[in-house]
Parts: structure tokens; sequence; C-alpha cells
């Protein structure tokens, strides 16, 4: 067990490394001089000296990447020249709303892909489960923003019934957050719903094909109890861990979906740093999301372990 | 080896006419390779079918309902929705066809050369494959695009470069399953080149399940492009481009919801016909099943 997690924490060690690395060197693409360009419309020298002195830009690579890295380690993920302010601090203030809404994605993906694979598997080659296939195809299809924007034109242009945008933090009212984050949360959750239908329709295949659940089934249980208590909670230990692997999509969706919604959230703040060519606001993003993907899936693989008898002896 | 021989059995048909056959069988994988054909089609004859230039603004033509002559409708600047979805088609093909040859360009290699010779070469390889996949694939596209600076180009690199590792780990699994089989065996033995082994006997036999996931990264690859183009880190305006419209569209979608619905039924359709065409591939192409 010991042995186990420190080899799987060891393995994250190089991993961790090679995305700093790859994010450091993200700064090697910019053409012309680093500091002009850092600086923008503020090209007098002084500034123009003072990002030099900063980032270190008269060190060679492996110099800057140091001092870089040593900073992140500190918890610096360097300052917003656009802002003025730490990026730690930007992060940290726009990752709440982010999380909500990929919480909210999450919960919505699971209340309906689960019970679409359930469906689909148990009641396998027929129209239930051509027609759960078909909605989890138009799923993986649609462009999200796409979809958050047909759903906007419904339910606010046309219905009247939700707002369009306009974020309201949960702490000040409620009911008016739910009301702003429910058609963007469906609109996330919507494509990882296709996939959780996929993965639970495999799963539940394979294990209604076991001994155990024809043992169930020949001593007389009923249906219900069979496909419940005896297949699905065997068959949702590999799906819900796969669900942690989705992280990455719901962060990727939760770009476009907040930029469609106008939500303030990471995504948001992102492109809005593209736009300014607040490229430290850029690299901490992404070194964030990478880092809590990384964990993610490692707390997947624990649990995973955990709860998977025959991998623990 | 064993294609060759089959091929000149005179009875026999060939795996990849089988695999073919097997293929036009599936009604979701012809329904995808028809509906991909039309678009290649209407991309190709752009300028026979399309307006001349379909940037031309025309003031008189604001935000114009569908009609006879503007079956789409037209947008902010008057310009006609269905010409800009014909030379957008453009757009979203070649990124998606573009970003993944450069995929496969880096990806394989790279596969092939991690599971042939393992080592150490594997582990900085697949280290660095890992380091990659941690970075959600959007938002590493979206993050290179912006220091390369946004353009159709720049973001068909992004888009590329992003897709990379799931073909590097997928060659160099099959790589490893392959090099242990017999067939390479006995090339080695009868003293082949590391070089010949690698691309005459293990290439071709790997092939299959990459280009099925070639096929269904092509989908992925035109909605990342939308989406960029959507985030203004794309096909910059004038030029057309279905994730551009639909930011364009946004702004008025109380006013003029045509906008909106067509660019993206376009997106929609294209990528759903290279998944069907990708699930129908990789259901031909896999024997097991049959």
């Amino acid at each position: 067990m010991l042995a186990y997690l420190s080899r799987r924490l060891l393995f994250v060690v190089p991993t961790l490394f090679f995305v700093s690395l790859l994010i450091f060197t993200l700064q090697q693409l910019l053409p012309g001089d680093p500091a002009q360009v850092m600086a923008g419309e503020d090209q007098r020298p002084e500034v123009i000296e003072y990002l030099r002195a900063k980032y270190h830009l008269d060190q060679p690579f492996p110099i800057r990447y140091l001092y870089w890295i040593g900073g992140v380690l500190q918890g610096d993920l360097g300052e917003s020249i656009r802002i003025g302010r730490p990026v730690r601090d930007l992060v940290l203030e726009k990752l709440p709303v982010t999380a909500q809404l990929a919480v909210m994605a999450f919960l919505i993906a699971l209340l309906i892909g689960i019970p679409a694979g359930i469906v689909s598997a148990v009641k396998n080659n027929t129209v239930w489960d051509y027609a759960a296939n078909a909605v989890a195809l138009w799923g993986l299809s649609t462009p999200n923003f796409w979809l958050g924007i047909l759903l906007i034109l419904l339910f606010s242009v046309e219905l009247g019934w939700l707002p369009a945008s306009g974020y309201v933090p949960p702490g000040e009212d409620l009911a008016a957050n739910l009301e702003a984050m429910i058609l963007p949360a469906f609109v996330l959750g919507n494509a990882i719903a296709a996939v959780m239908m996929r993965h639970t329709r495999s799963a539940m295949i394979q294990v209604l094909g076991q001994d155990y659940v024809r043992t169930a089934r020949a001593k007389g249980l009923g249906e219900r109890v069979v496909i419940v208590k005896h297949a699905l909670r065997n068959a949702l230990v590999p799906v819900v861990t796969l669900g942690a692997l989705e992280f990455g999509q719901l962060l990727s969706g939760a770009v476009l979906t907040e930029q469609v919604f106008t939500i303030p959230g990471f995504g948001k703040l992102i492109v809005d740093a593209v736009f300014n060519r607040d490229y430290a606001v850029v690299q901490g993003v992404v070194l964030f999301t990478a880092t809590a993907y990384i964990t993610l899936n490692l707390l997947a693989d624990i649990a995973y372990f955990l709860v998977n008898p025959r991998l623990r002896s | 080896m064993a294609v060759a021989v089959l091929d000149t059995l005179p009875a026999e048909k060939s795996p990849a006419r089988r695999a073919l056959g097997r293929l036009l069988r599936r009604k979701g994988a012809v329904f995808g390779l028809v509906v991909v054909a039309i678009f290649v089609a209407v991309a190709l004859a752009a300028p026979l079918i399309g307006p001349a230039d379909p940037s031309a603004t025309n003031w008189s033509l604001i935000r114009k309902p569908p009609s006879w002559e503007h079956p789409f409708g037209t947008d902010e600047l008057g310009r006609d929705v269905l010409g800009r979805i014909i030379w957008g088609a453009r757009a979203s093909l070649l990124a998606g066809v573009v970003s993944v040859s450069i995929s496969l360009a880096l990806g394989m290699p790279l596969g092939l050369l991690a599971g042939y010779v393992g080592g150490w070469v594997d582990g900085l390889i697949s280290r660095v494959v890992d380091g990659m996949l941690a970075c959600p694939f959007l938002i590493l596209a979206i993050a290179l695009a912006a220091f390369l600076g946004p353009s159709l180009t720049n973001a068909m690199i992004a888009i590329g470069v992003s897709a990379t590792p799931v073909f590097v780990r997928l060659t160099r699994a099959q790589v490893l399953n392959a090099k242990v089989e017999d067939y390479v065996e006995a090339a080695r033995a009868v003293g082949n080149p590391h070089w010949r082994i690698v691309l005459r006997h293990i290439l071709p036999n790997v092939l299959a399940p990459i280009m099925v996931q070639a096929t269904l990264a092509i989908a992925a690859a035109i909605i990342a492009e939308a989406s960029l183009s959507f985030l203004g880190l794309g096909q910059q305006p004038p030029e057309p481009s279905w994730g551009s419209m639909l930011d364009s569209a946004r702004r008025f979608l109380s006013q003029a919801p045509w906008m909106a619905i067509w660019p993206g039924a376009s997106i929609f359709l294209v990528v759903l016909a290279f998944n069907l065409l990708g699930d129908g591939l990789r259901d031909a192409l896999d024997p097991r099943q049959h």
C-alpha cells in the first residue's frame, strides 16, 4: 500500500517538472524582445528595463527558469502586468466561481449520464439503446459555445425565463446565483454526460455478463435489485474514477462557457489575459490547472486502488 | 509481408478491401463519409458557388432575416451568411486536416522511437508527454496561440502541438505490442536494420488504430479551431470562419438569431460526420469483431 503510494507520488515529480518547463518555454515563443512585447503600449525605456530585470531576461534560459520555478515553489506565480496584482491572488479569486460551475456541471453529467448508460446497457440493442447513443453522439459533436448560444436564444431571448448573463456570487443571493449558473452548468455538463453514458454503458454490459449477476438472478432476486445492488455498484467504480479524468475537459469547456455567459471565472481570466498580453497570468492559470489536474488524477488513482481489493494485495 | 502474400492470392480480397466493405455496410459511417465529401466539395467549389468576396460589406443589407436572395440571412455588416459559411468551410476543414497532420508528423516518430528503443529514451518522451497531457487540451492550445499570436496558421500549429501527446502514447502502445510479435522477430533474425524493421514491418501493422484516432482527432481539431476563432485567437476578421461568425452572432442574439444558427449547425454537422466516420473505421478495421 505504502509502496504503491510512494511510487505513484514519485511519478508526479517529473511530470510536474516537465509541465513547468513546458509552460516556461512558452515565453520563448514570443516574437522579438520579450520585454518589449510584455510592456505592450507602455514602451518607456524604464518600464522595459524594469521588466528585463524582473524576469531576468538578460540571463540565459536555464537560469531564468530556476528563478521562475524558485518563485513558483514559494507560491509566487508572478505579477499581472496589466492589473498590477499577484497572479496567485487573481487565480484564487476566480477559482471558487469556476469550481462551482465545474461541480454543478459534473453533477448534471452524473444525473444524465449514469441513468442513460444503465438504460442503454440493460436494454442493449433496443430503441432505448440507440436513442441514448444518438444523444451521446450529439453531446460529443456539439460545440458547447454553440449549445450555450442556442439555450440563451431559447430560455433568455424567447422565453425570458433565465438570465443570459450576469453572475451573482452565491453569498449575495443564492437563488439569483443558481439562476445564472444553471444554463452554463448544463452546457458544460452535456459533453461530460455523453462520456459518462458511454463509460457506464460499457461497464454495465461487462458486469451484467458476470457469474455473480447470473447467480443473483438464479436465486430469484428481482431484476431491479440485481441491476442496482449487484451490477451497478460494481460498474460505478471505474465510471466515477474515469470521471476524474474529465476534469481537464471541464476546465477547457469552462473557458468557452464562461465566455458565452460572461461568468467571471478562470476561463474569463485566461481569455482576458490573452487579450491584454498579460503573459504571466496565462502561464499562472495553465500551471495551476495542470497541477490541479495531476492532483485529481492522483486522488482518483488512489481511490480506485482503495476500492478495488484485487489491486491491494 | 502478409499483405503482399494475400494480394497475390486470386480468390482472396485484400484486408484493406474487406475493411472498406465493412465500413460501407455501416449506415453511420456512410452518412459521415457523404457529409464529409459534401463539405470538402463545398470548400473546394467556394469560388464557384459562393460570393466572389465573402468579406464585402453592404450597408443596405444589415441583419436581414433569411430570404430567397439570402437563404441564411445577412450579418451585422450586410454580408451573406450562407456565402460566409461556404467560404468558412475552408478554414474549418483546413484546420482539421493541417492540425492533425502536424500531430501525426510529430507524434508518430516520437511514439515509434519511444516504443521501439525503450529505456531512457522512452522514459524521457513519456514524461514529456505526461506533462503535456496534464494541461487540458484547449487551455494548452489557447496558451500556445496566445504566445504565438492570433492567426489561423498559429491556431493550427497550437492545436496540432496540443493534440500530439495522444498520438505519441497511442503509437508507443501499439509498437510495444507489435515488437514482440513473431514477424518482427523474424525480420530481425534475417538481419534487417532497425530502421527497416520499424518502417517496413512495425509501422504498417500499427497504422490502423492511428488512422482511427486521426479521424476522430480531425473532429476535435475542427471544434478547437472554431473555439479559438470564437475567442478571437484563430482566423482573423474579416476572413470568414464559423467560430468567429458565432462570436459576432452572440452580440445580436435578440435582433438576428439566424446569425447564430447556421455557423453552429455547420460545425456540428461536420464534426458529427468525422465522429461517425471514425467510429465506423474503428469497427471496420478491428478484425477481432468479425
